[in-house]
């Protein structure tokens, strides 16, 4: 049996989030910009690092795990959320966080992605969207846009590119937004949001590729990006209203929350199984009188 | 040779032929007697051919049989595909109003039954199925009070008077036969024995229960479903989480994720799904996850044949994942052991924290045979390895990890395992090639000394592995004049073509492989240095084990019996080839199914 440990510690710090090894990515990658505001929003809600467990896939963003100080897990490529799936209804009282990229959760892991939305997996999935495979030198993702040359598509891209916006809420994931490595204040913001919601979390962050996506820049996203939570309009509880908020791209690109709702519950509470709390912790044996009533049923 | 009975129940799929198949089980079972049935099936749910057969007797009954006692056609077809295979001392009961029966062999025993002058069939659509019940029992001398609690307990819910109808008719049968048919003689035994009947897929779960498994998931594959069934339907008596999964992939990985939370972790497919599954294996082998999985083989390649058994799997989990890892592969003997291998292979999965491959078959999964119930040891020994569950001794919760290396090398490969959750302890368990302490040496800095220490580590831990698993040894007299070699699900059927070869006058000895990795090569080598002439028996096309046996082993056999049709083999198809090939006419044994099932 484990022990929950209530140790007398010192307030984490910034300094304490800090992982094994120090970031590979290239300088200006926009992914530094969603570990620091990860580990800032890690920082401020204070939860202990050994009950945090960051699960990745691969590709550059899903280096992210050995660049912090939680438990993590470094998976193979487009399965980090069915990982991440069976981690949280084993131990369900850790916090689970997915990082990832754009080819990682929408390409290779797309089945998963849909599948662990509809079933409202109590995680928070950060996605790198570059819009680009960086570690592969440069081939065109599924959110590349139309028309964009790579060493993949060298005419240009001639396949429309998802919305994962749009495609998180026809799939019924419960926190829905979108931030931009470029506004870290605004992004810790999400992440905190996202980490304190119950049920599945996801943000779509830009987050530039510098090597090799030079159309979507950080001097693309600046003039461009306007925050939801600015519109005092906008209703982020209105499904349909989320649902046309999700198609705009253009001179205007939406960021911020688009929607959430807190009336469904999680994979692990709708488990009646889990009652009795995390199955990590159970005896592997079963009473006499309920392995007895297993073979009464053979008899 | 004991004596058995044998049951072959034969109609369309929909047409009711389970119903009486679980009746006869039951009633034998409850006599006292162990049996054995085969269902042969085909991918439908109404129409086709279904083909049981249920084989009953005193003492352990190990496969389905050469021979049918009793036929029961519920229709034409089976009439047609069957009767011509009874033989002296069988009878048929079957519908007259509506099947002829062909030519009969001597001594077979026509039986047939006017089933609309002896029951409404209008009121009734089972009406021919539960007289042809009521007569085969007659005939076997089992009282009627069997059967009357039998119907009692299957109709009860419907209410008194379909109670009654069901009875009425069951004894019209039993009472018509005794007037009409000559009973079987000897007359079915009795024992005071008691045994539980289950399924290979049933006997799985079940182990996984014994095993503390707390997590199961799966995508539905024929043969393999059954596991998912008893977990779903078990799940919250026994505190497993069950889960139905998008695909094989989101499968394995899944149960990966609960595994290195802390949980045992279990799921079962078949070919096509654990083909889906191999590049997790290799990530449970990389990040020293232990995790369990099961191969339910049907024949393949592709889609395959869905309902129909094979052996020819063994490569595709020799070859699981690319790169060298280690890993356990064990193929249970028969479908009590489905239920005894969990544990066991969870023991070793957990202490050398690798994946576990149980390579089981169609005919154990989808088979169901009598065990006795005090085989199914719900409290066997759980190990769980070098597993770290609490924070003692760890240096502070945040920040600082302290000294824990989650991939130390040590002499053993074995490397202590924290899991999430543990203060003091947290580090990245990763994909990639790693140092000690969990960083990657994939990317940034390659290096190939400390890649080279990783990838040793943990193939060091196959030596521990392969002293924790016992070697095979050899069945019958060290000097018989055969030996035969099979793997897994062949076990009892080559026992029994054994004995009826040791009756026809040629001793014969058996080594039964049942851990596949590791293979124990020099102990086999050991064992058939003094065999006379070996065979090896297996349900494929290439002779996959022996292929697998050559190469570990450099061991050529004199000879071959193999099957590739999609059925099991029946002890005669082993009897036959073996005096074939004794006699020199052939090397390799390809026998004939007669059934057209």
């Amino acid at each position: 049996m484990m022990a929950t440990a209530t140790l007398t510690t010192k307030p984490l710090t910034m300094a304490d989030m800090k992982g094994k090894a120090d970031p590979d990515w290239c300088p200006g990658c926009g992914d530094f910009g969603v570990l620091a505001a990860l580990q800032k929003a890690l920082v401020e809600l204070q939860i202990p690092t050994h009950n945090i467990v960051t699960i990745s896939g691969i590709g550059c963003s899903s280096n992210l795990p050995g660049y912090i100080s939680t438990y993590g897990m470094h998976t193979l490529h487009g399965r980090a959320l069915a990982v991440a799936t069976g981690v949280k209804q084993a131990n369900h009282e850790l916090t689970v966080i997915v990082t990832g990229g754009d080819g990682d959760g929408f390409g290779i892991g797309g089945n998963h992605f849909v599948h662990t939305m509809r079933r409202n997996v109590d995680l928070l999935y950060i996605v790198m969207d570059n819009q680009i495979y960086g570690l592969t030198t440069g081939q065109t993702s599924p959110t590349s846009r139309l028309g964009m040359k790579t060493k993949s598509m060298p005419f240009g891209n001639i396949e429309a590119p998802v919305n994962p916006i749009t495609m998180a809420l026809a799939a019924g994931a419960t926190f829905i937004a979108r931030g931009f490595s470029g506004e870290q204040k605004h992004l810790t913001e999400l992440i905190k949001h996202g980490i304190e919601h119950k049920g599945f979390s996801f943000i779509d962050v830009f987050s530039p590729c510098v090597t090799y996506n030079l159309d979507n820049t950080y001097q693309w996203f600046r003039p461009r990006v306007k925050k939801l939570e600015e519109d005092t309009t906008y209703d982020a509880t209105d499904w349909t209203a989320a649902m046309g908020r999700s198609i705009l791209w253009g001179e205007e690109i939406p960021i911020g929350k688009f929607f959430e709702r807190t009336d469904v519950p999680a994979l692990h509470a709708a488990e009646p199984v889990l009652n009795d709390g995390p199955l990590v912790y159970r005896d592997l044996r079963l009473p006499d009188e309920v392995t007895k009533g297993f073979i009464q049923e053979l008899m | 040779m004991t004596q058995t009975f044998a049951i072959g129940i034969g109609g369309a799929a929909g047409q009711g032929v389970a119903t009486p198949g679980d009746i006869f089980a039951k009633i034998f079972s409850r006599r006292g007697l162990h049996l054995n049935a085969y269902n042969a099936y085909q991918s439908i749910i109404r129409g086709g051919h279904t083909f049981l057969t249920i084989r009953t007797g005193p003492d352990k009954v190990t496969n389905m049989g050469d021979r049918i006692d009793l036929l029961i056609p519920l229709n034409q077809d089976t009439m047609d595909r069957h009767f011509g295979l009874l033989s002296a001392g069988a009878a048929c009961i079957y519908n007259s109003d509506t099947i002829k029966p062909g030519s009969a062999a001597d001594g077979v025993q026509l039986c047939p039954l006017p089933v609309s002058k002896l029951a409404d069939i209008s009121r009734n659509k089972v009406a021919q199925n539960t007289l042809a019940v009521g007569a085969g029992l007659n005939m076997m001398g089992i009282g009627f009070q069997a059967l009357e609690a039998m119907l009692t307990e299957q109709f009860k819910k419907k209410g008194d008077a379909v109670v009654a109808e069901n009875v009425a008719i069951a004894r019209t049968g039993y009472d018509y036969a005794s007037e009409n048919f000559k009973p079987f003689d000897p007359p079915v035994p009795m024992t005071e024995n008691r045994y539980a009947v289950l399924s290979g897929n049933m006997a799985l779960a079940m182990g996984g229960v014994a095993a503390g498994v707390k997590f199961y998931c799966a995508y539905p594959m024929s043969p393999s479903t059954g596991v998912l069934h008893w977990m779903a339907s078990h799940a919250r008596k026994a505190g497993v989480m069950v889960r139905q999964v998008e695909d094989e992939i989101g499968v394995v990985n899944m149960a990966i994720g609960a595994a290195h939370a802390g949980a045992r972790a279990m799921c079962a497919t078949s070919g096509g799904g654990f083909a889906l599954m191999s590049e997790g294996l290799g990530m449970s082998a990389m990040m020293e996850t232990p995790v369990v999985v099961i191969d339910c083989q049907r024949a393949g390649p592709s889609t395959g044949v869905p309902t129909k058994t094979e052996q020819g799997d063994l490569w595709q989990m020799l070859g699981a994942a690319f790169g060298d890892y280690p890993r356990v592969i064990g193929a249970p003997l028969d479908i009590g052991d489905c239920f005894k291998i969990i544990p066991e292979i969870f023991n070793i999965a957990d202490r050398f924290q690798c994946p576990g491959i149980v390579l089981c078959d169609l005919l154990l999964s989808e088979g169901r045979l009598s065990v006795d119930p005090r085989d199914l040891n719900f409290n066997p020994p759980i190990d769980r390895g070098e597993l770290i569950t609490n924070g003692n001794g760890a240096n502070g919760s945040n920040g600082t990890n302290g000294n824990y290396q989650r991939y130390k090398i040590t002499e053993s490969g074995v490397s202590p395992r924290a899991i999430p959750g543990v203060p003091g302890h947290a580090h990245t368990a990763a994909t990639d090639e790693h140092d000690e302490d969990g960083v990657l040496i994939s990317d940034e800095f390659t290096n190939p000394i400390k890649r080279r220490a990783m990838m040793e580590k943990r193939m060091r831990k196959q030596t521990g592995i392969e002293a924790a698993v016992s070697p095979p040894h050899l069945i019958g007299p060290r000097d018989a004049e055969v030996t035969l070699i099979g793997w897994g699900s062949t076990y009892g059927v080559i026992g029994e073509a054994r004995e009826m070869l040791n009756e026809q006058g040629i001793t014969t000895n058996q080594l039964q492989i049942r851990w596949l990795v590791p293979l124990h090569g020099d102990a086999i080598l050991d064992i058939l240095k003094d065999a006379k002439h070996t065979i090896i028996v297996e349900n494929n096309y290439s002779g996959q084990f022996a292929r697998y046996l050559r190469s570990e082993t450099s061991y050529v056999p004199d000879g071959h019996i193999r099957k590739y049709d999609g059925e099991p083999f029946m002890p005669h198809h082993i009897v036959e080839s073996v005096k074939e090939q004794l006699a020199g006419k052939s090397k390799l044994s390809v026998p004939a199914h007669e059934i057209m099932v």
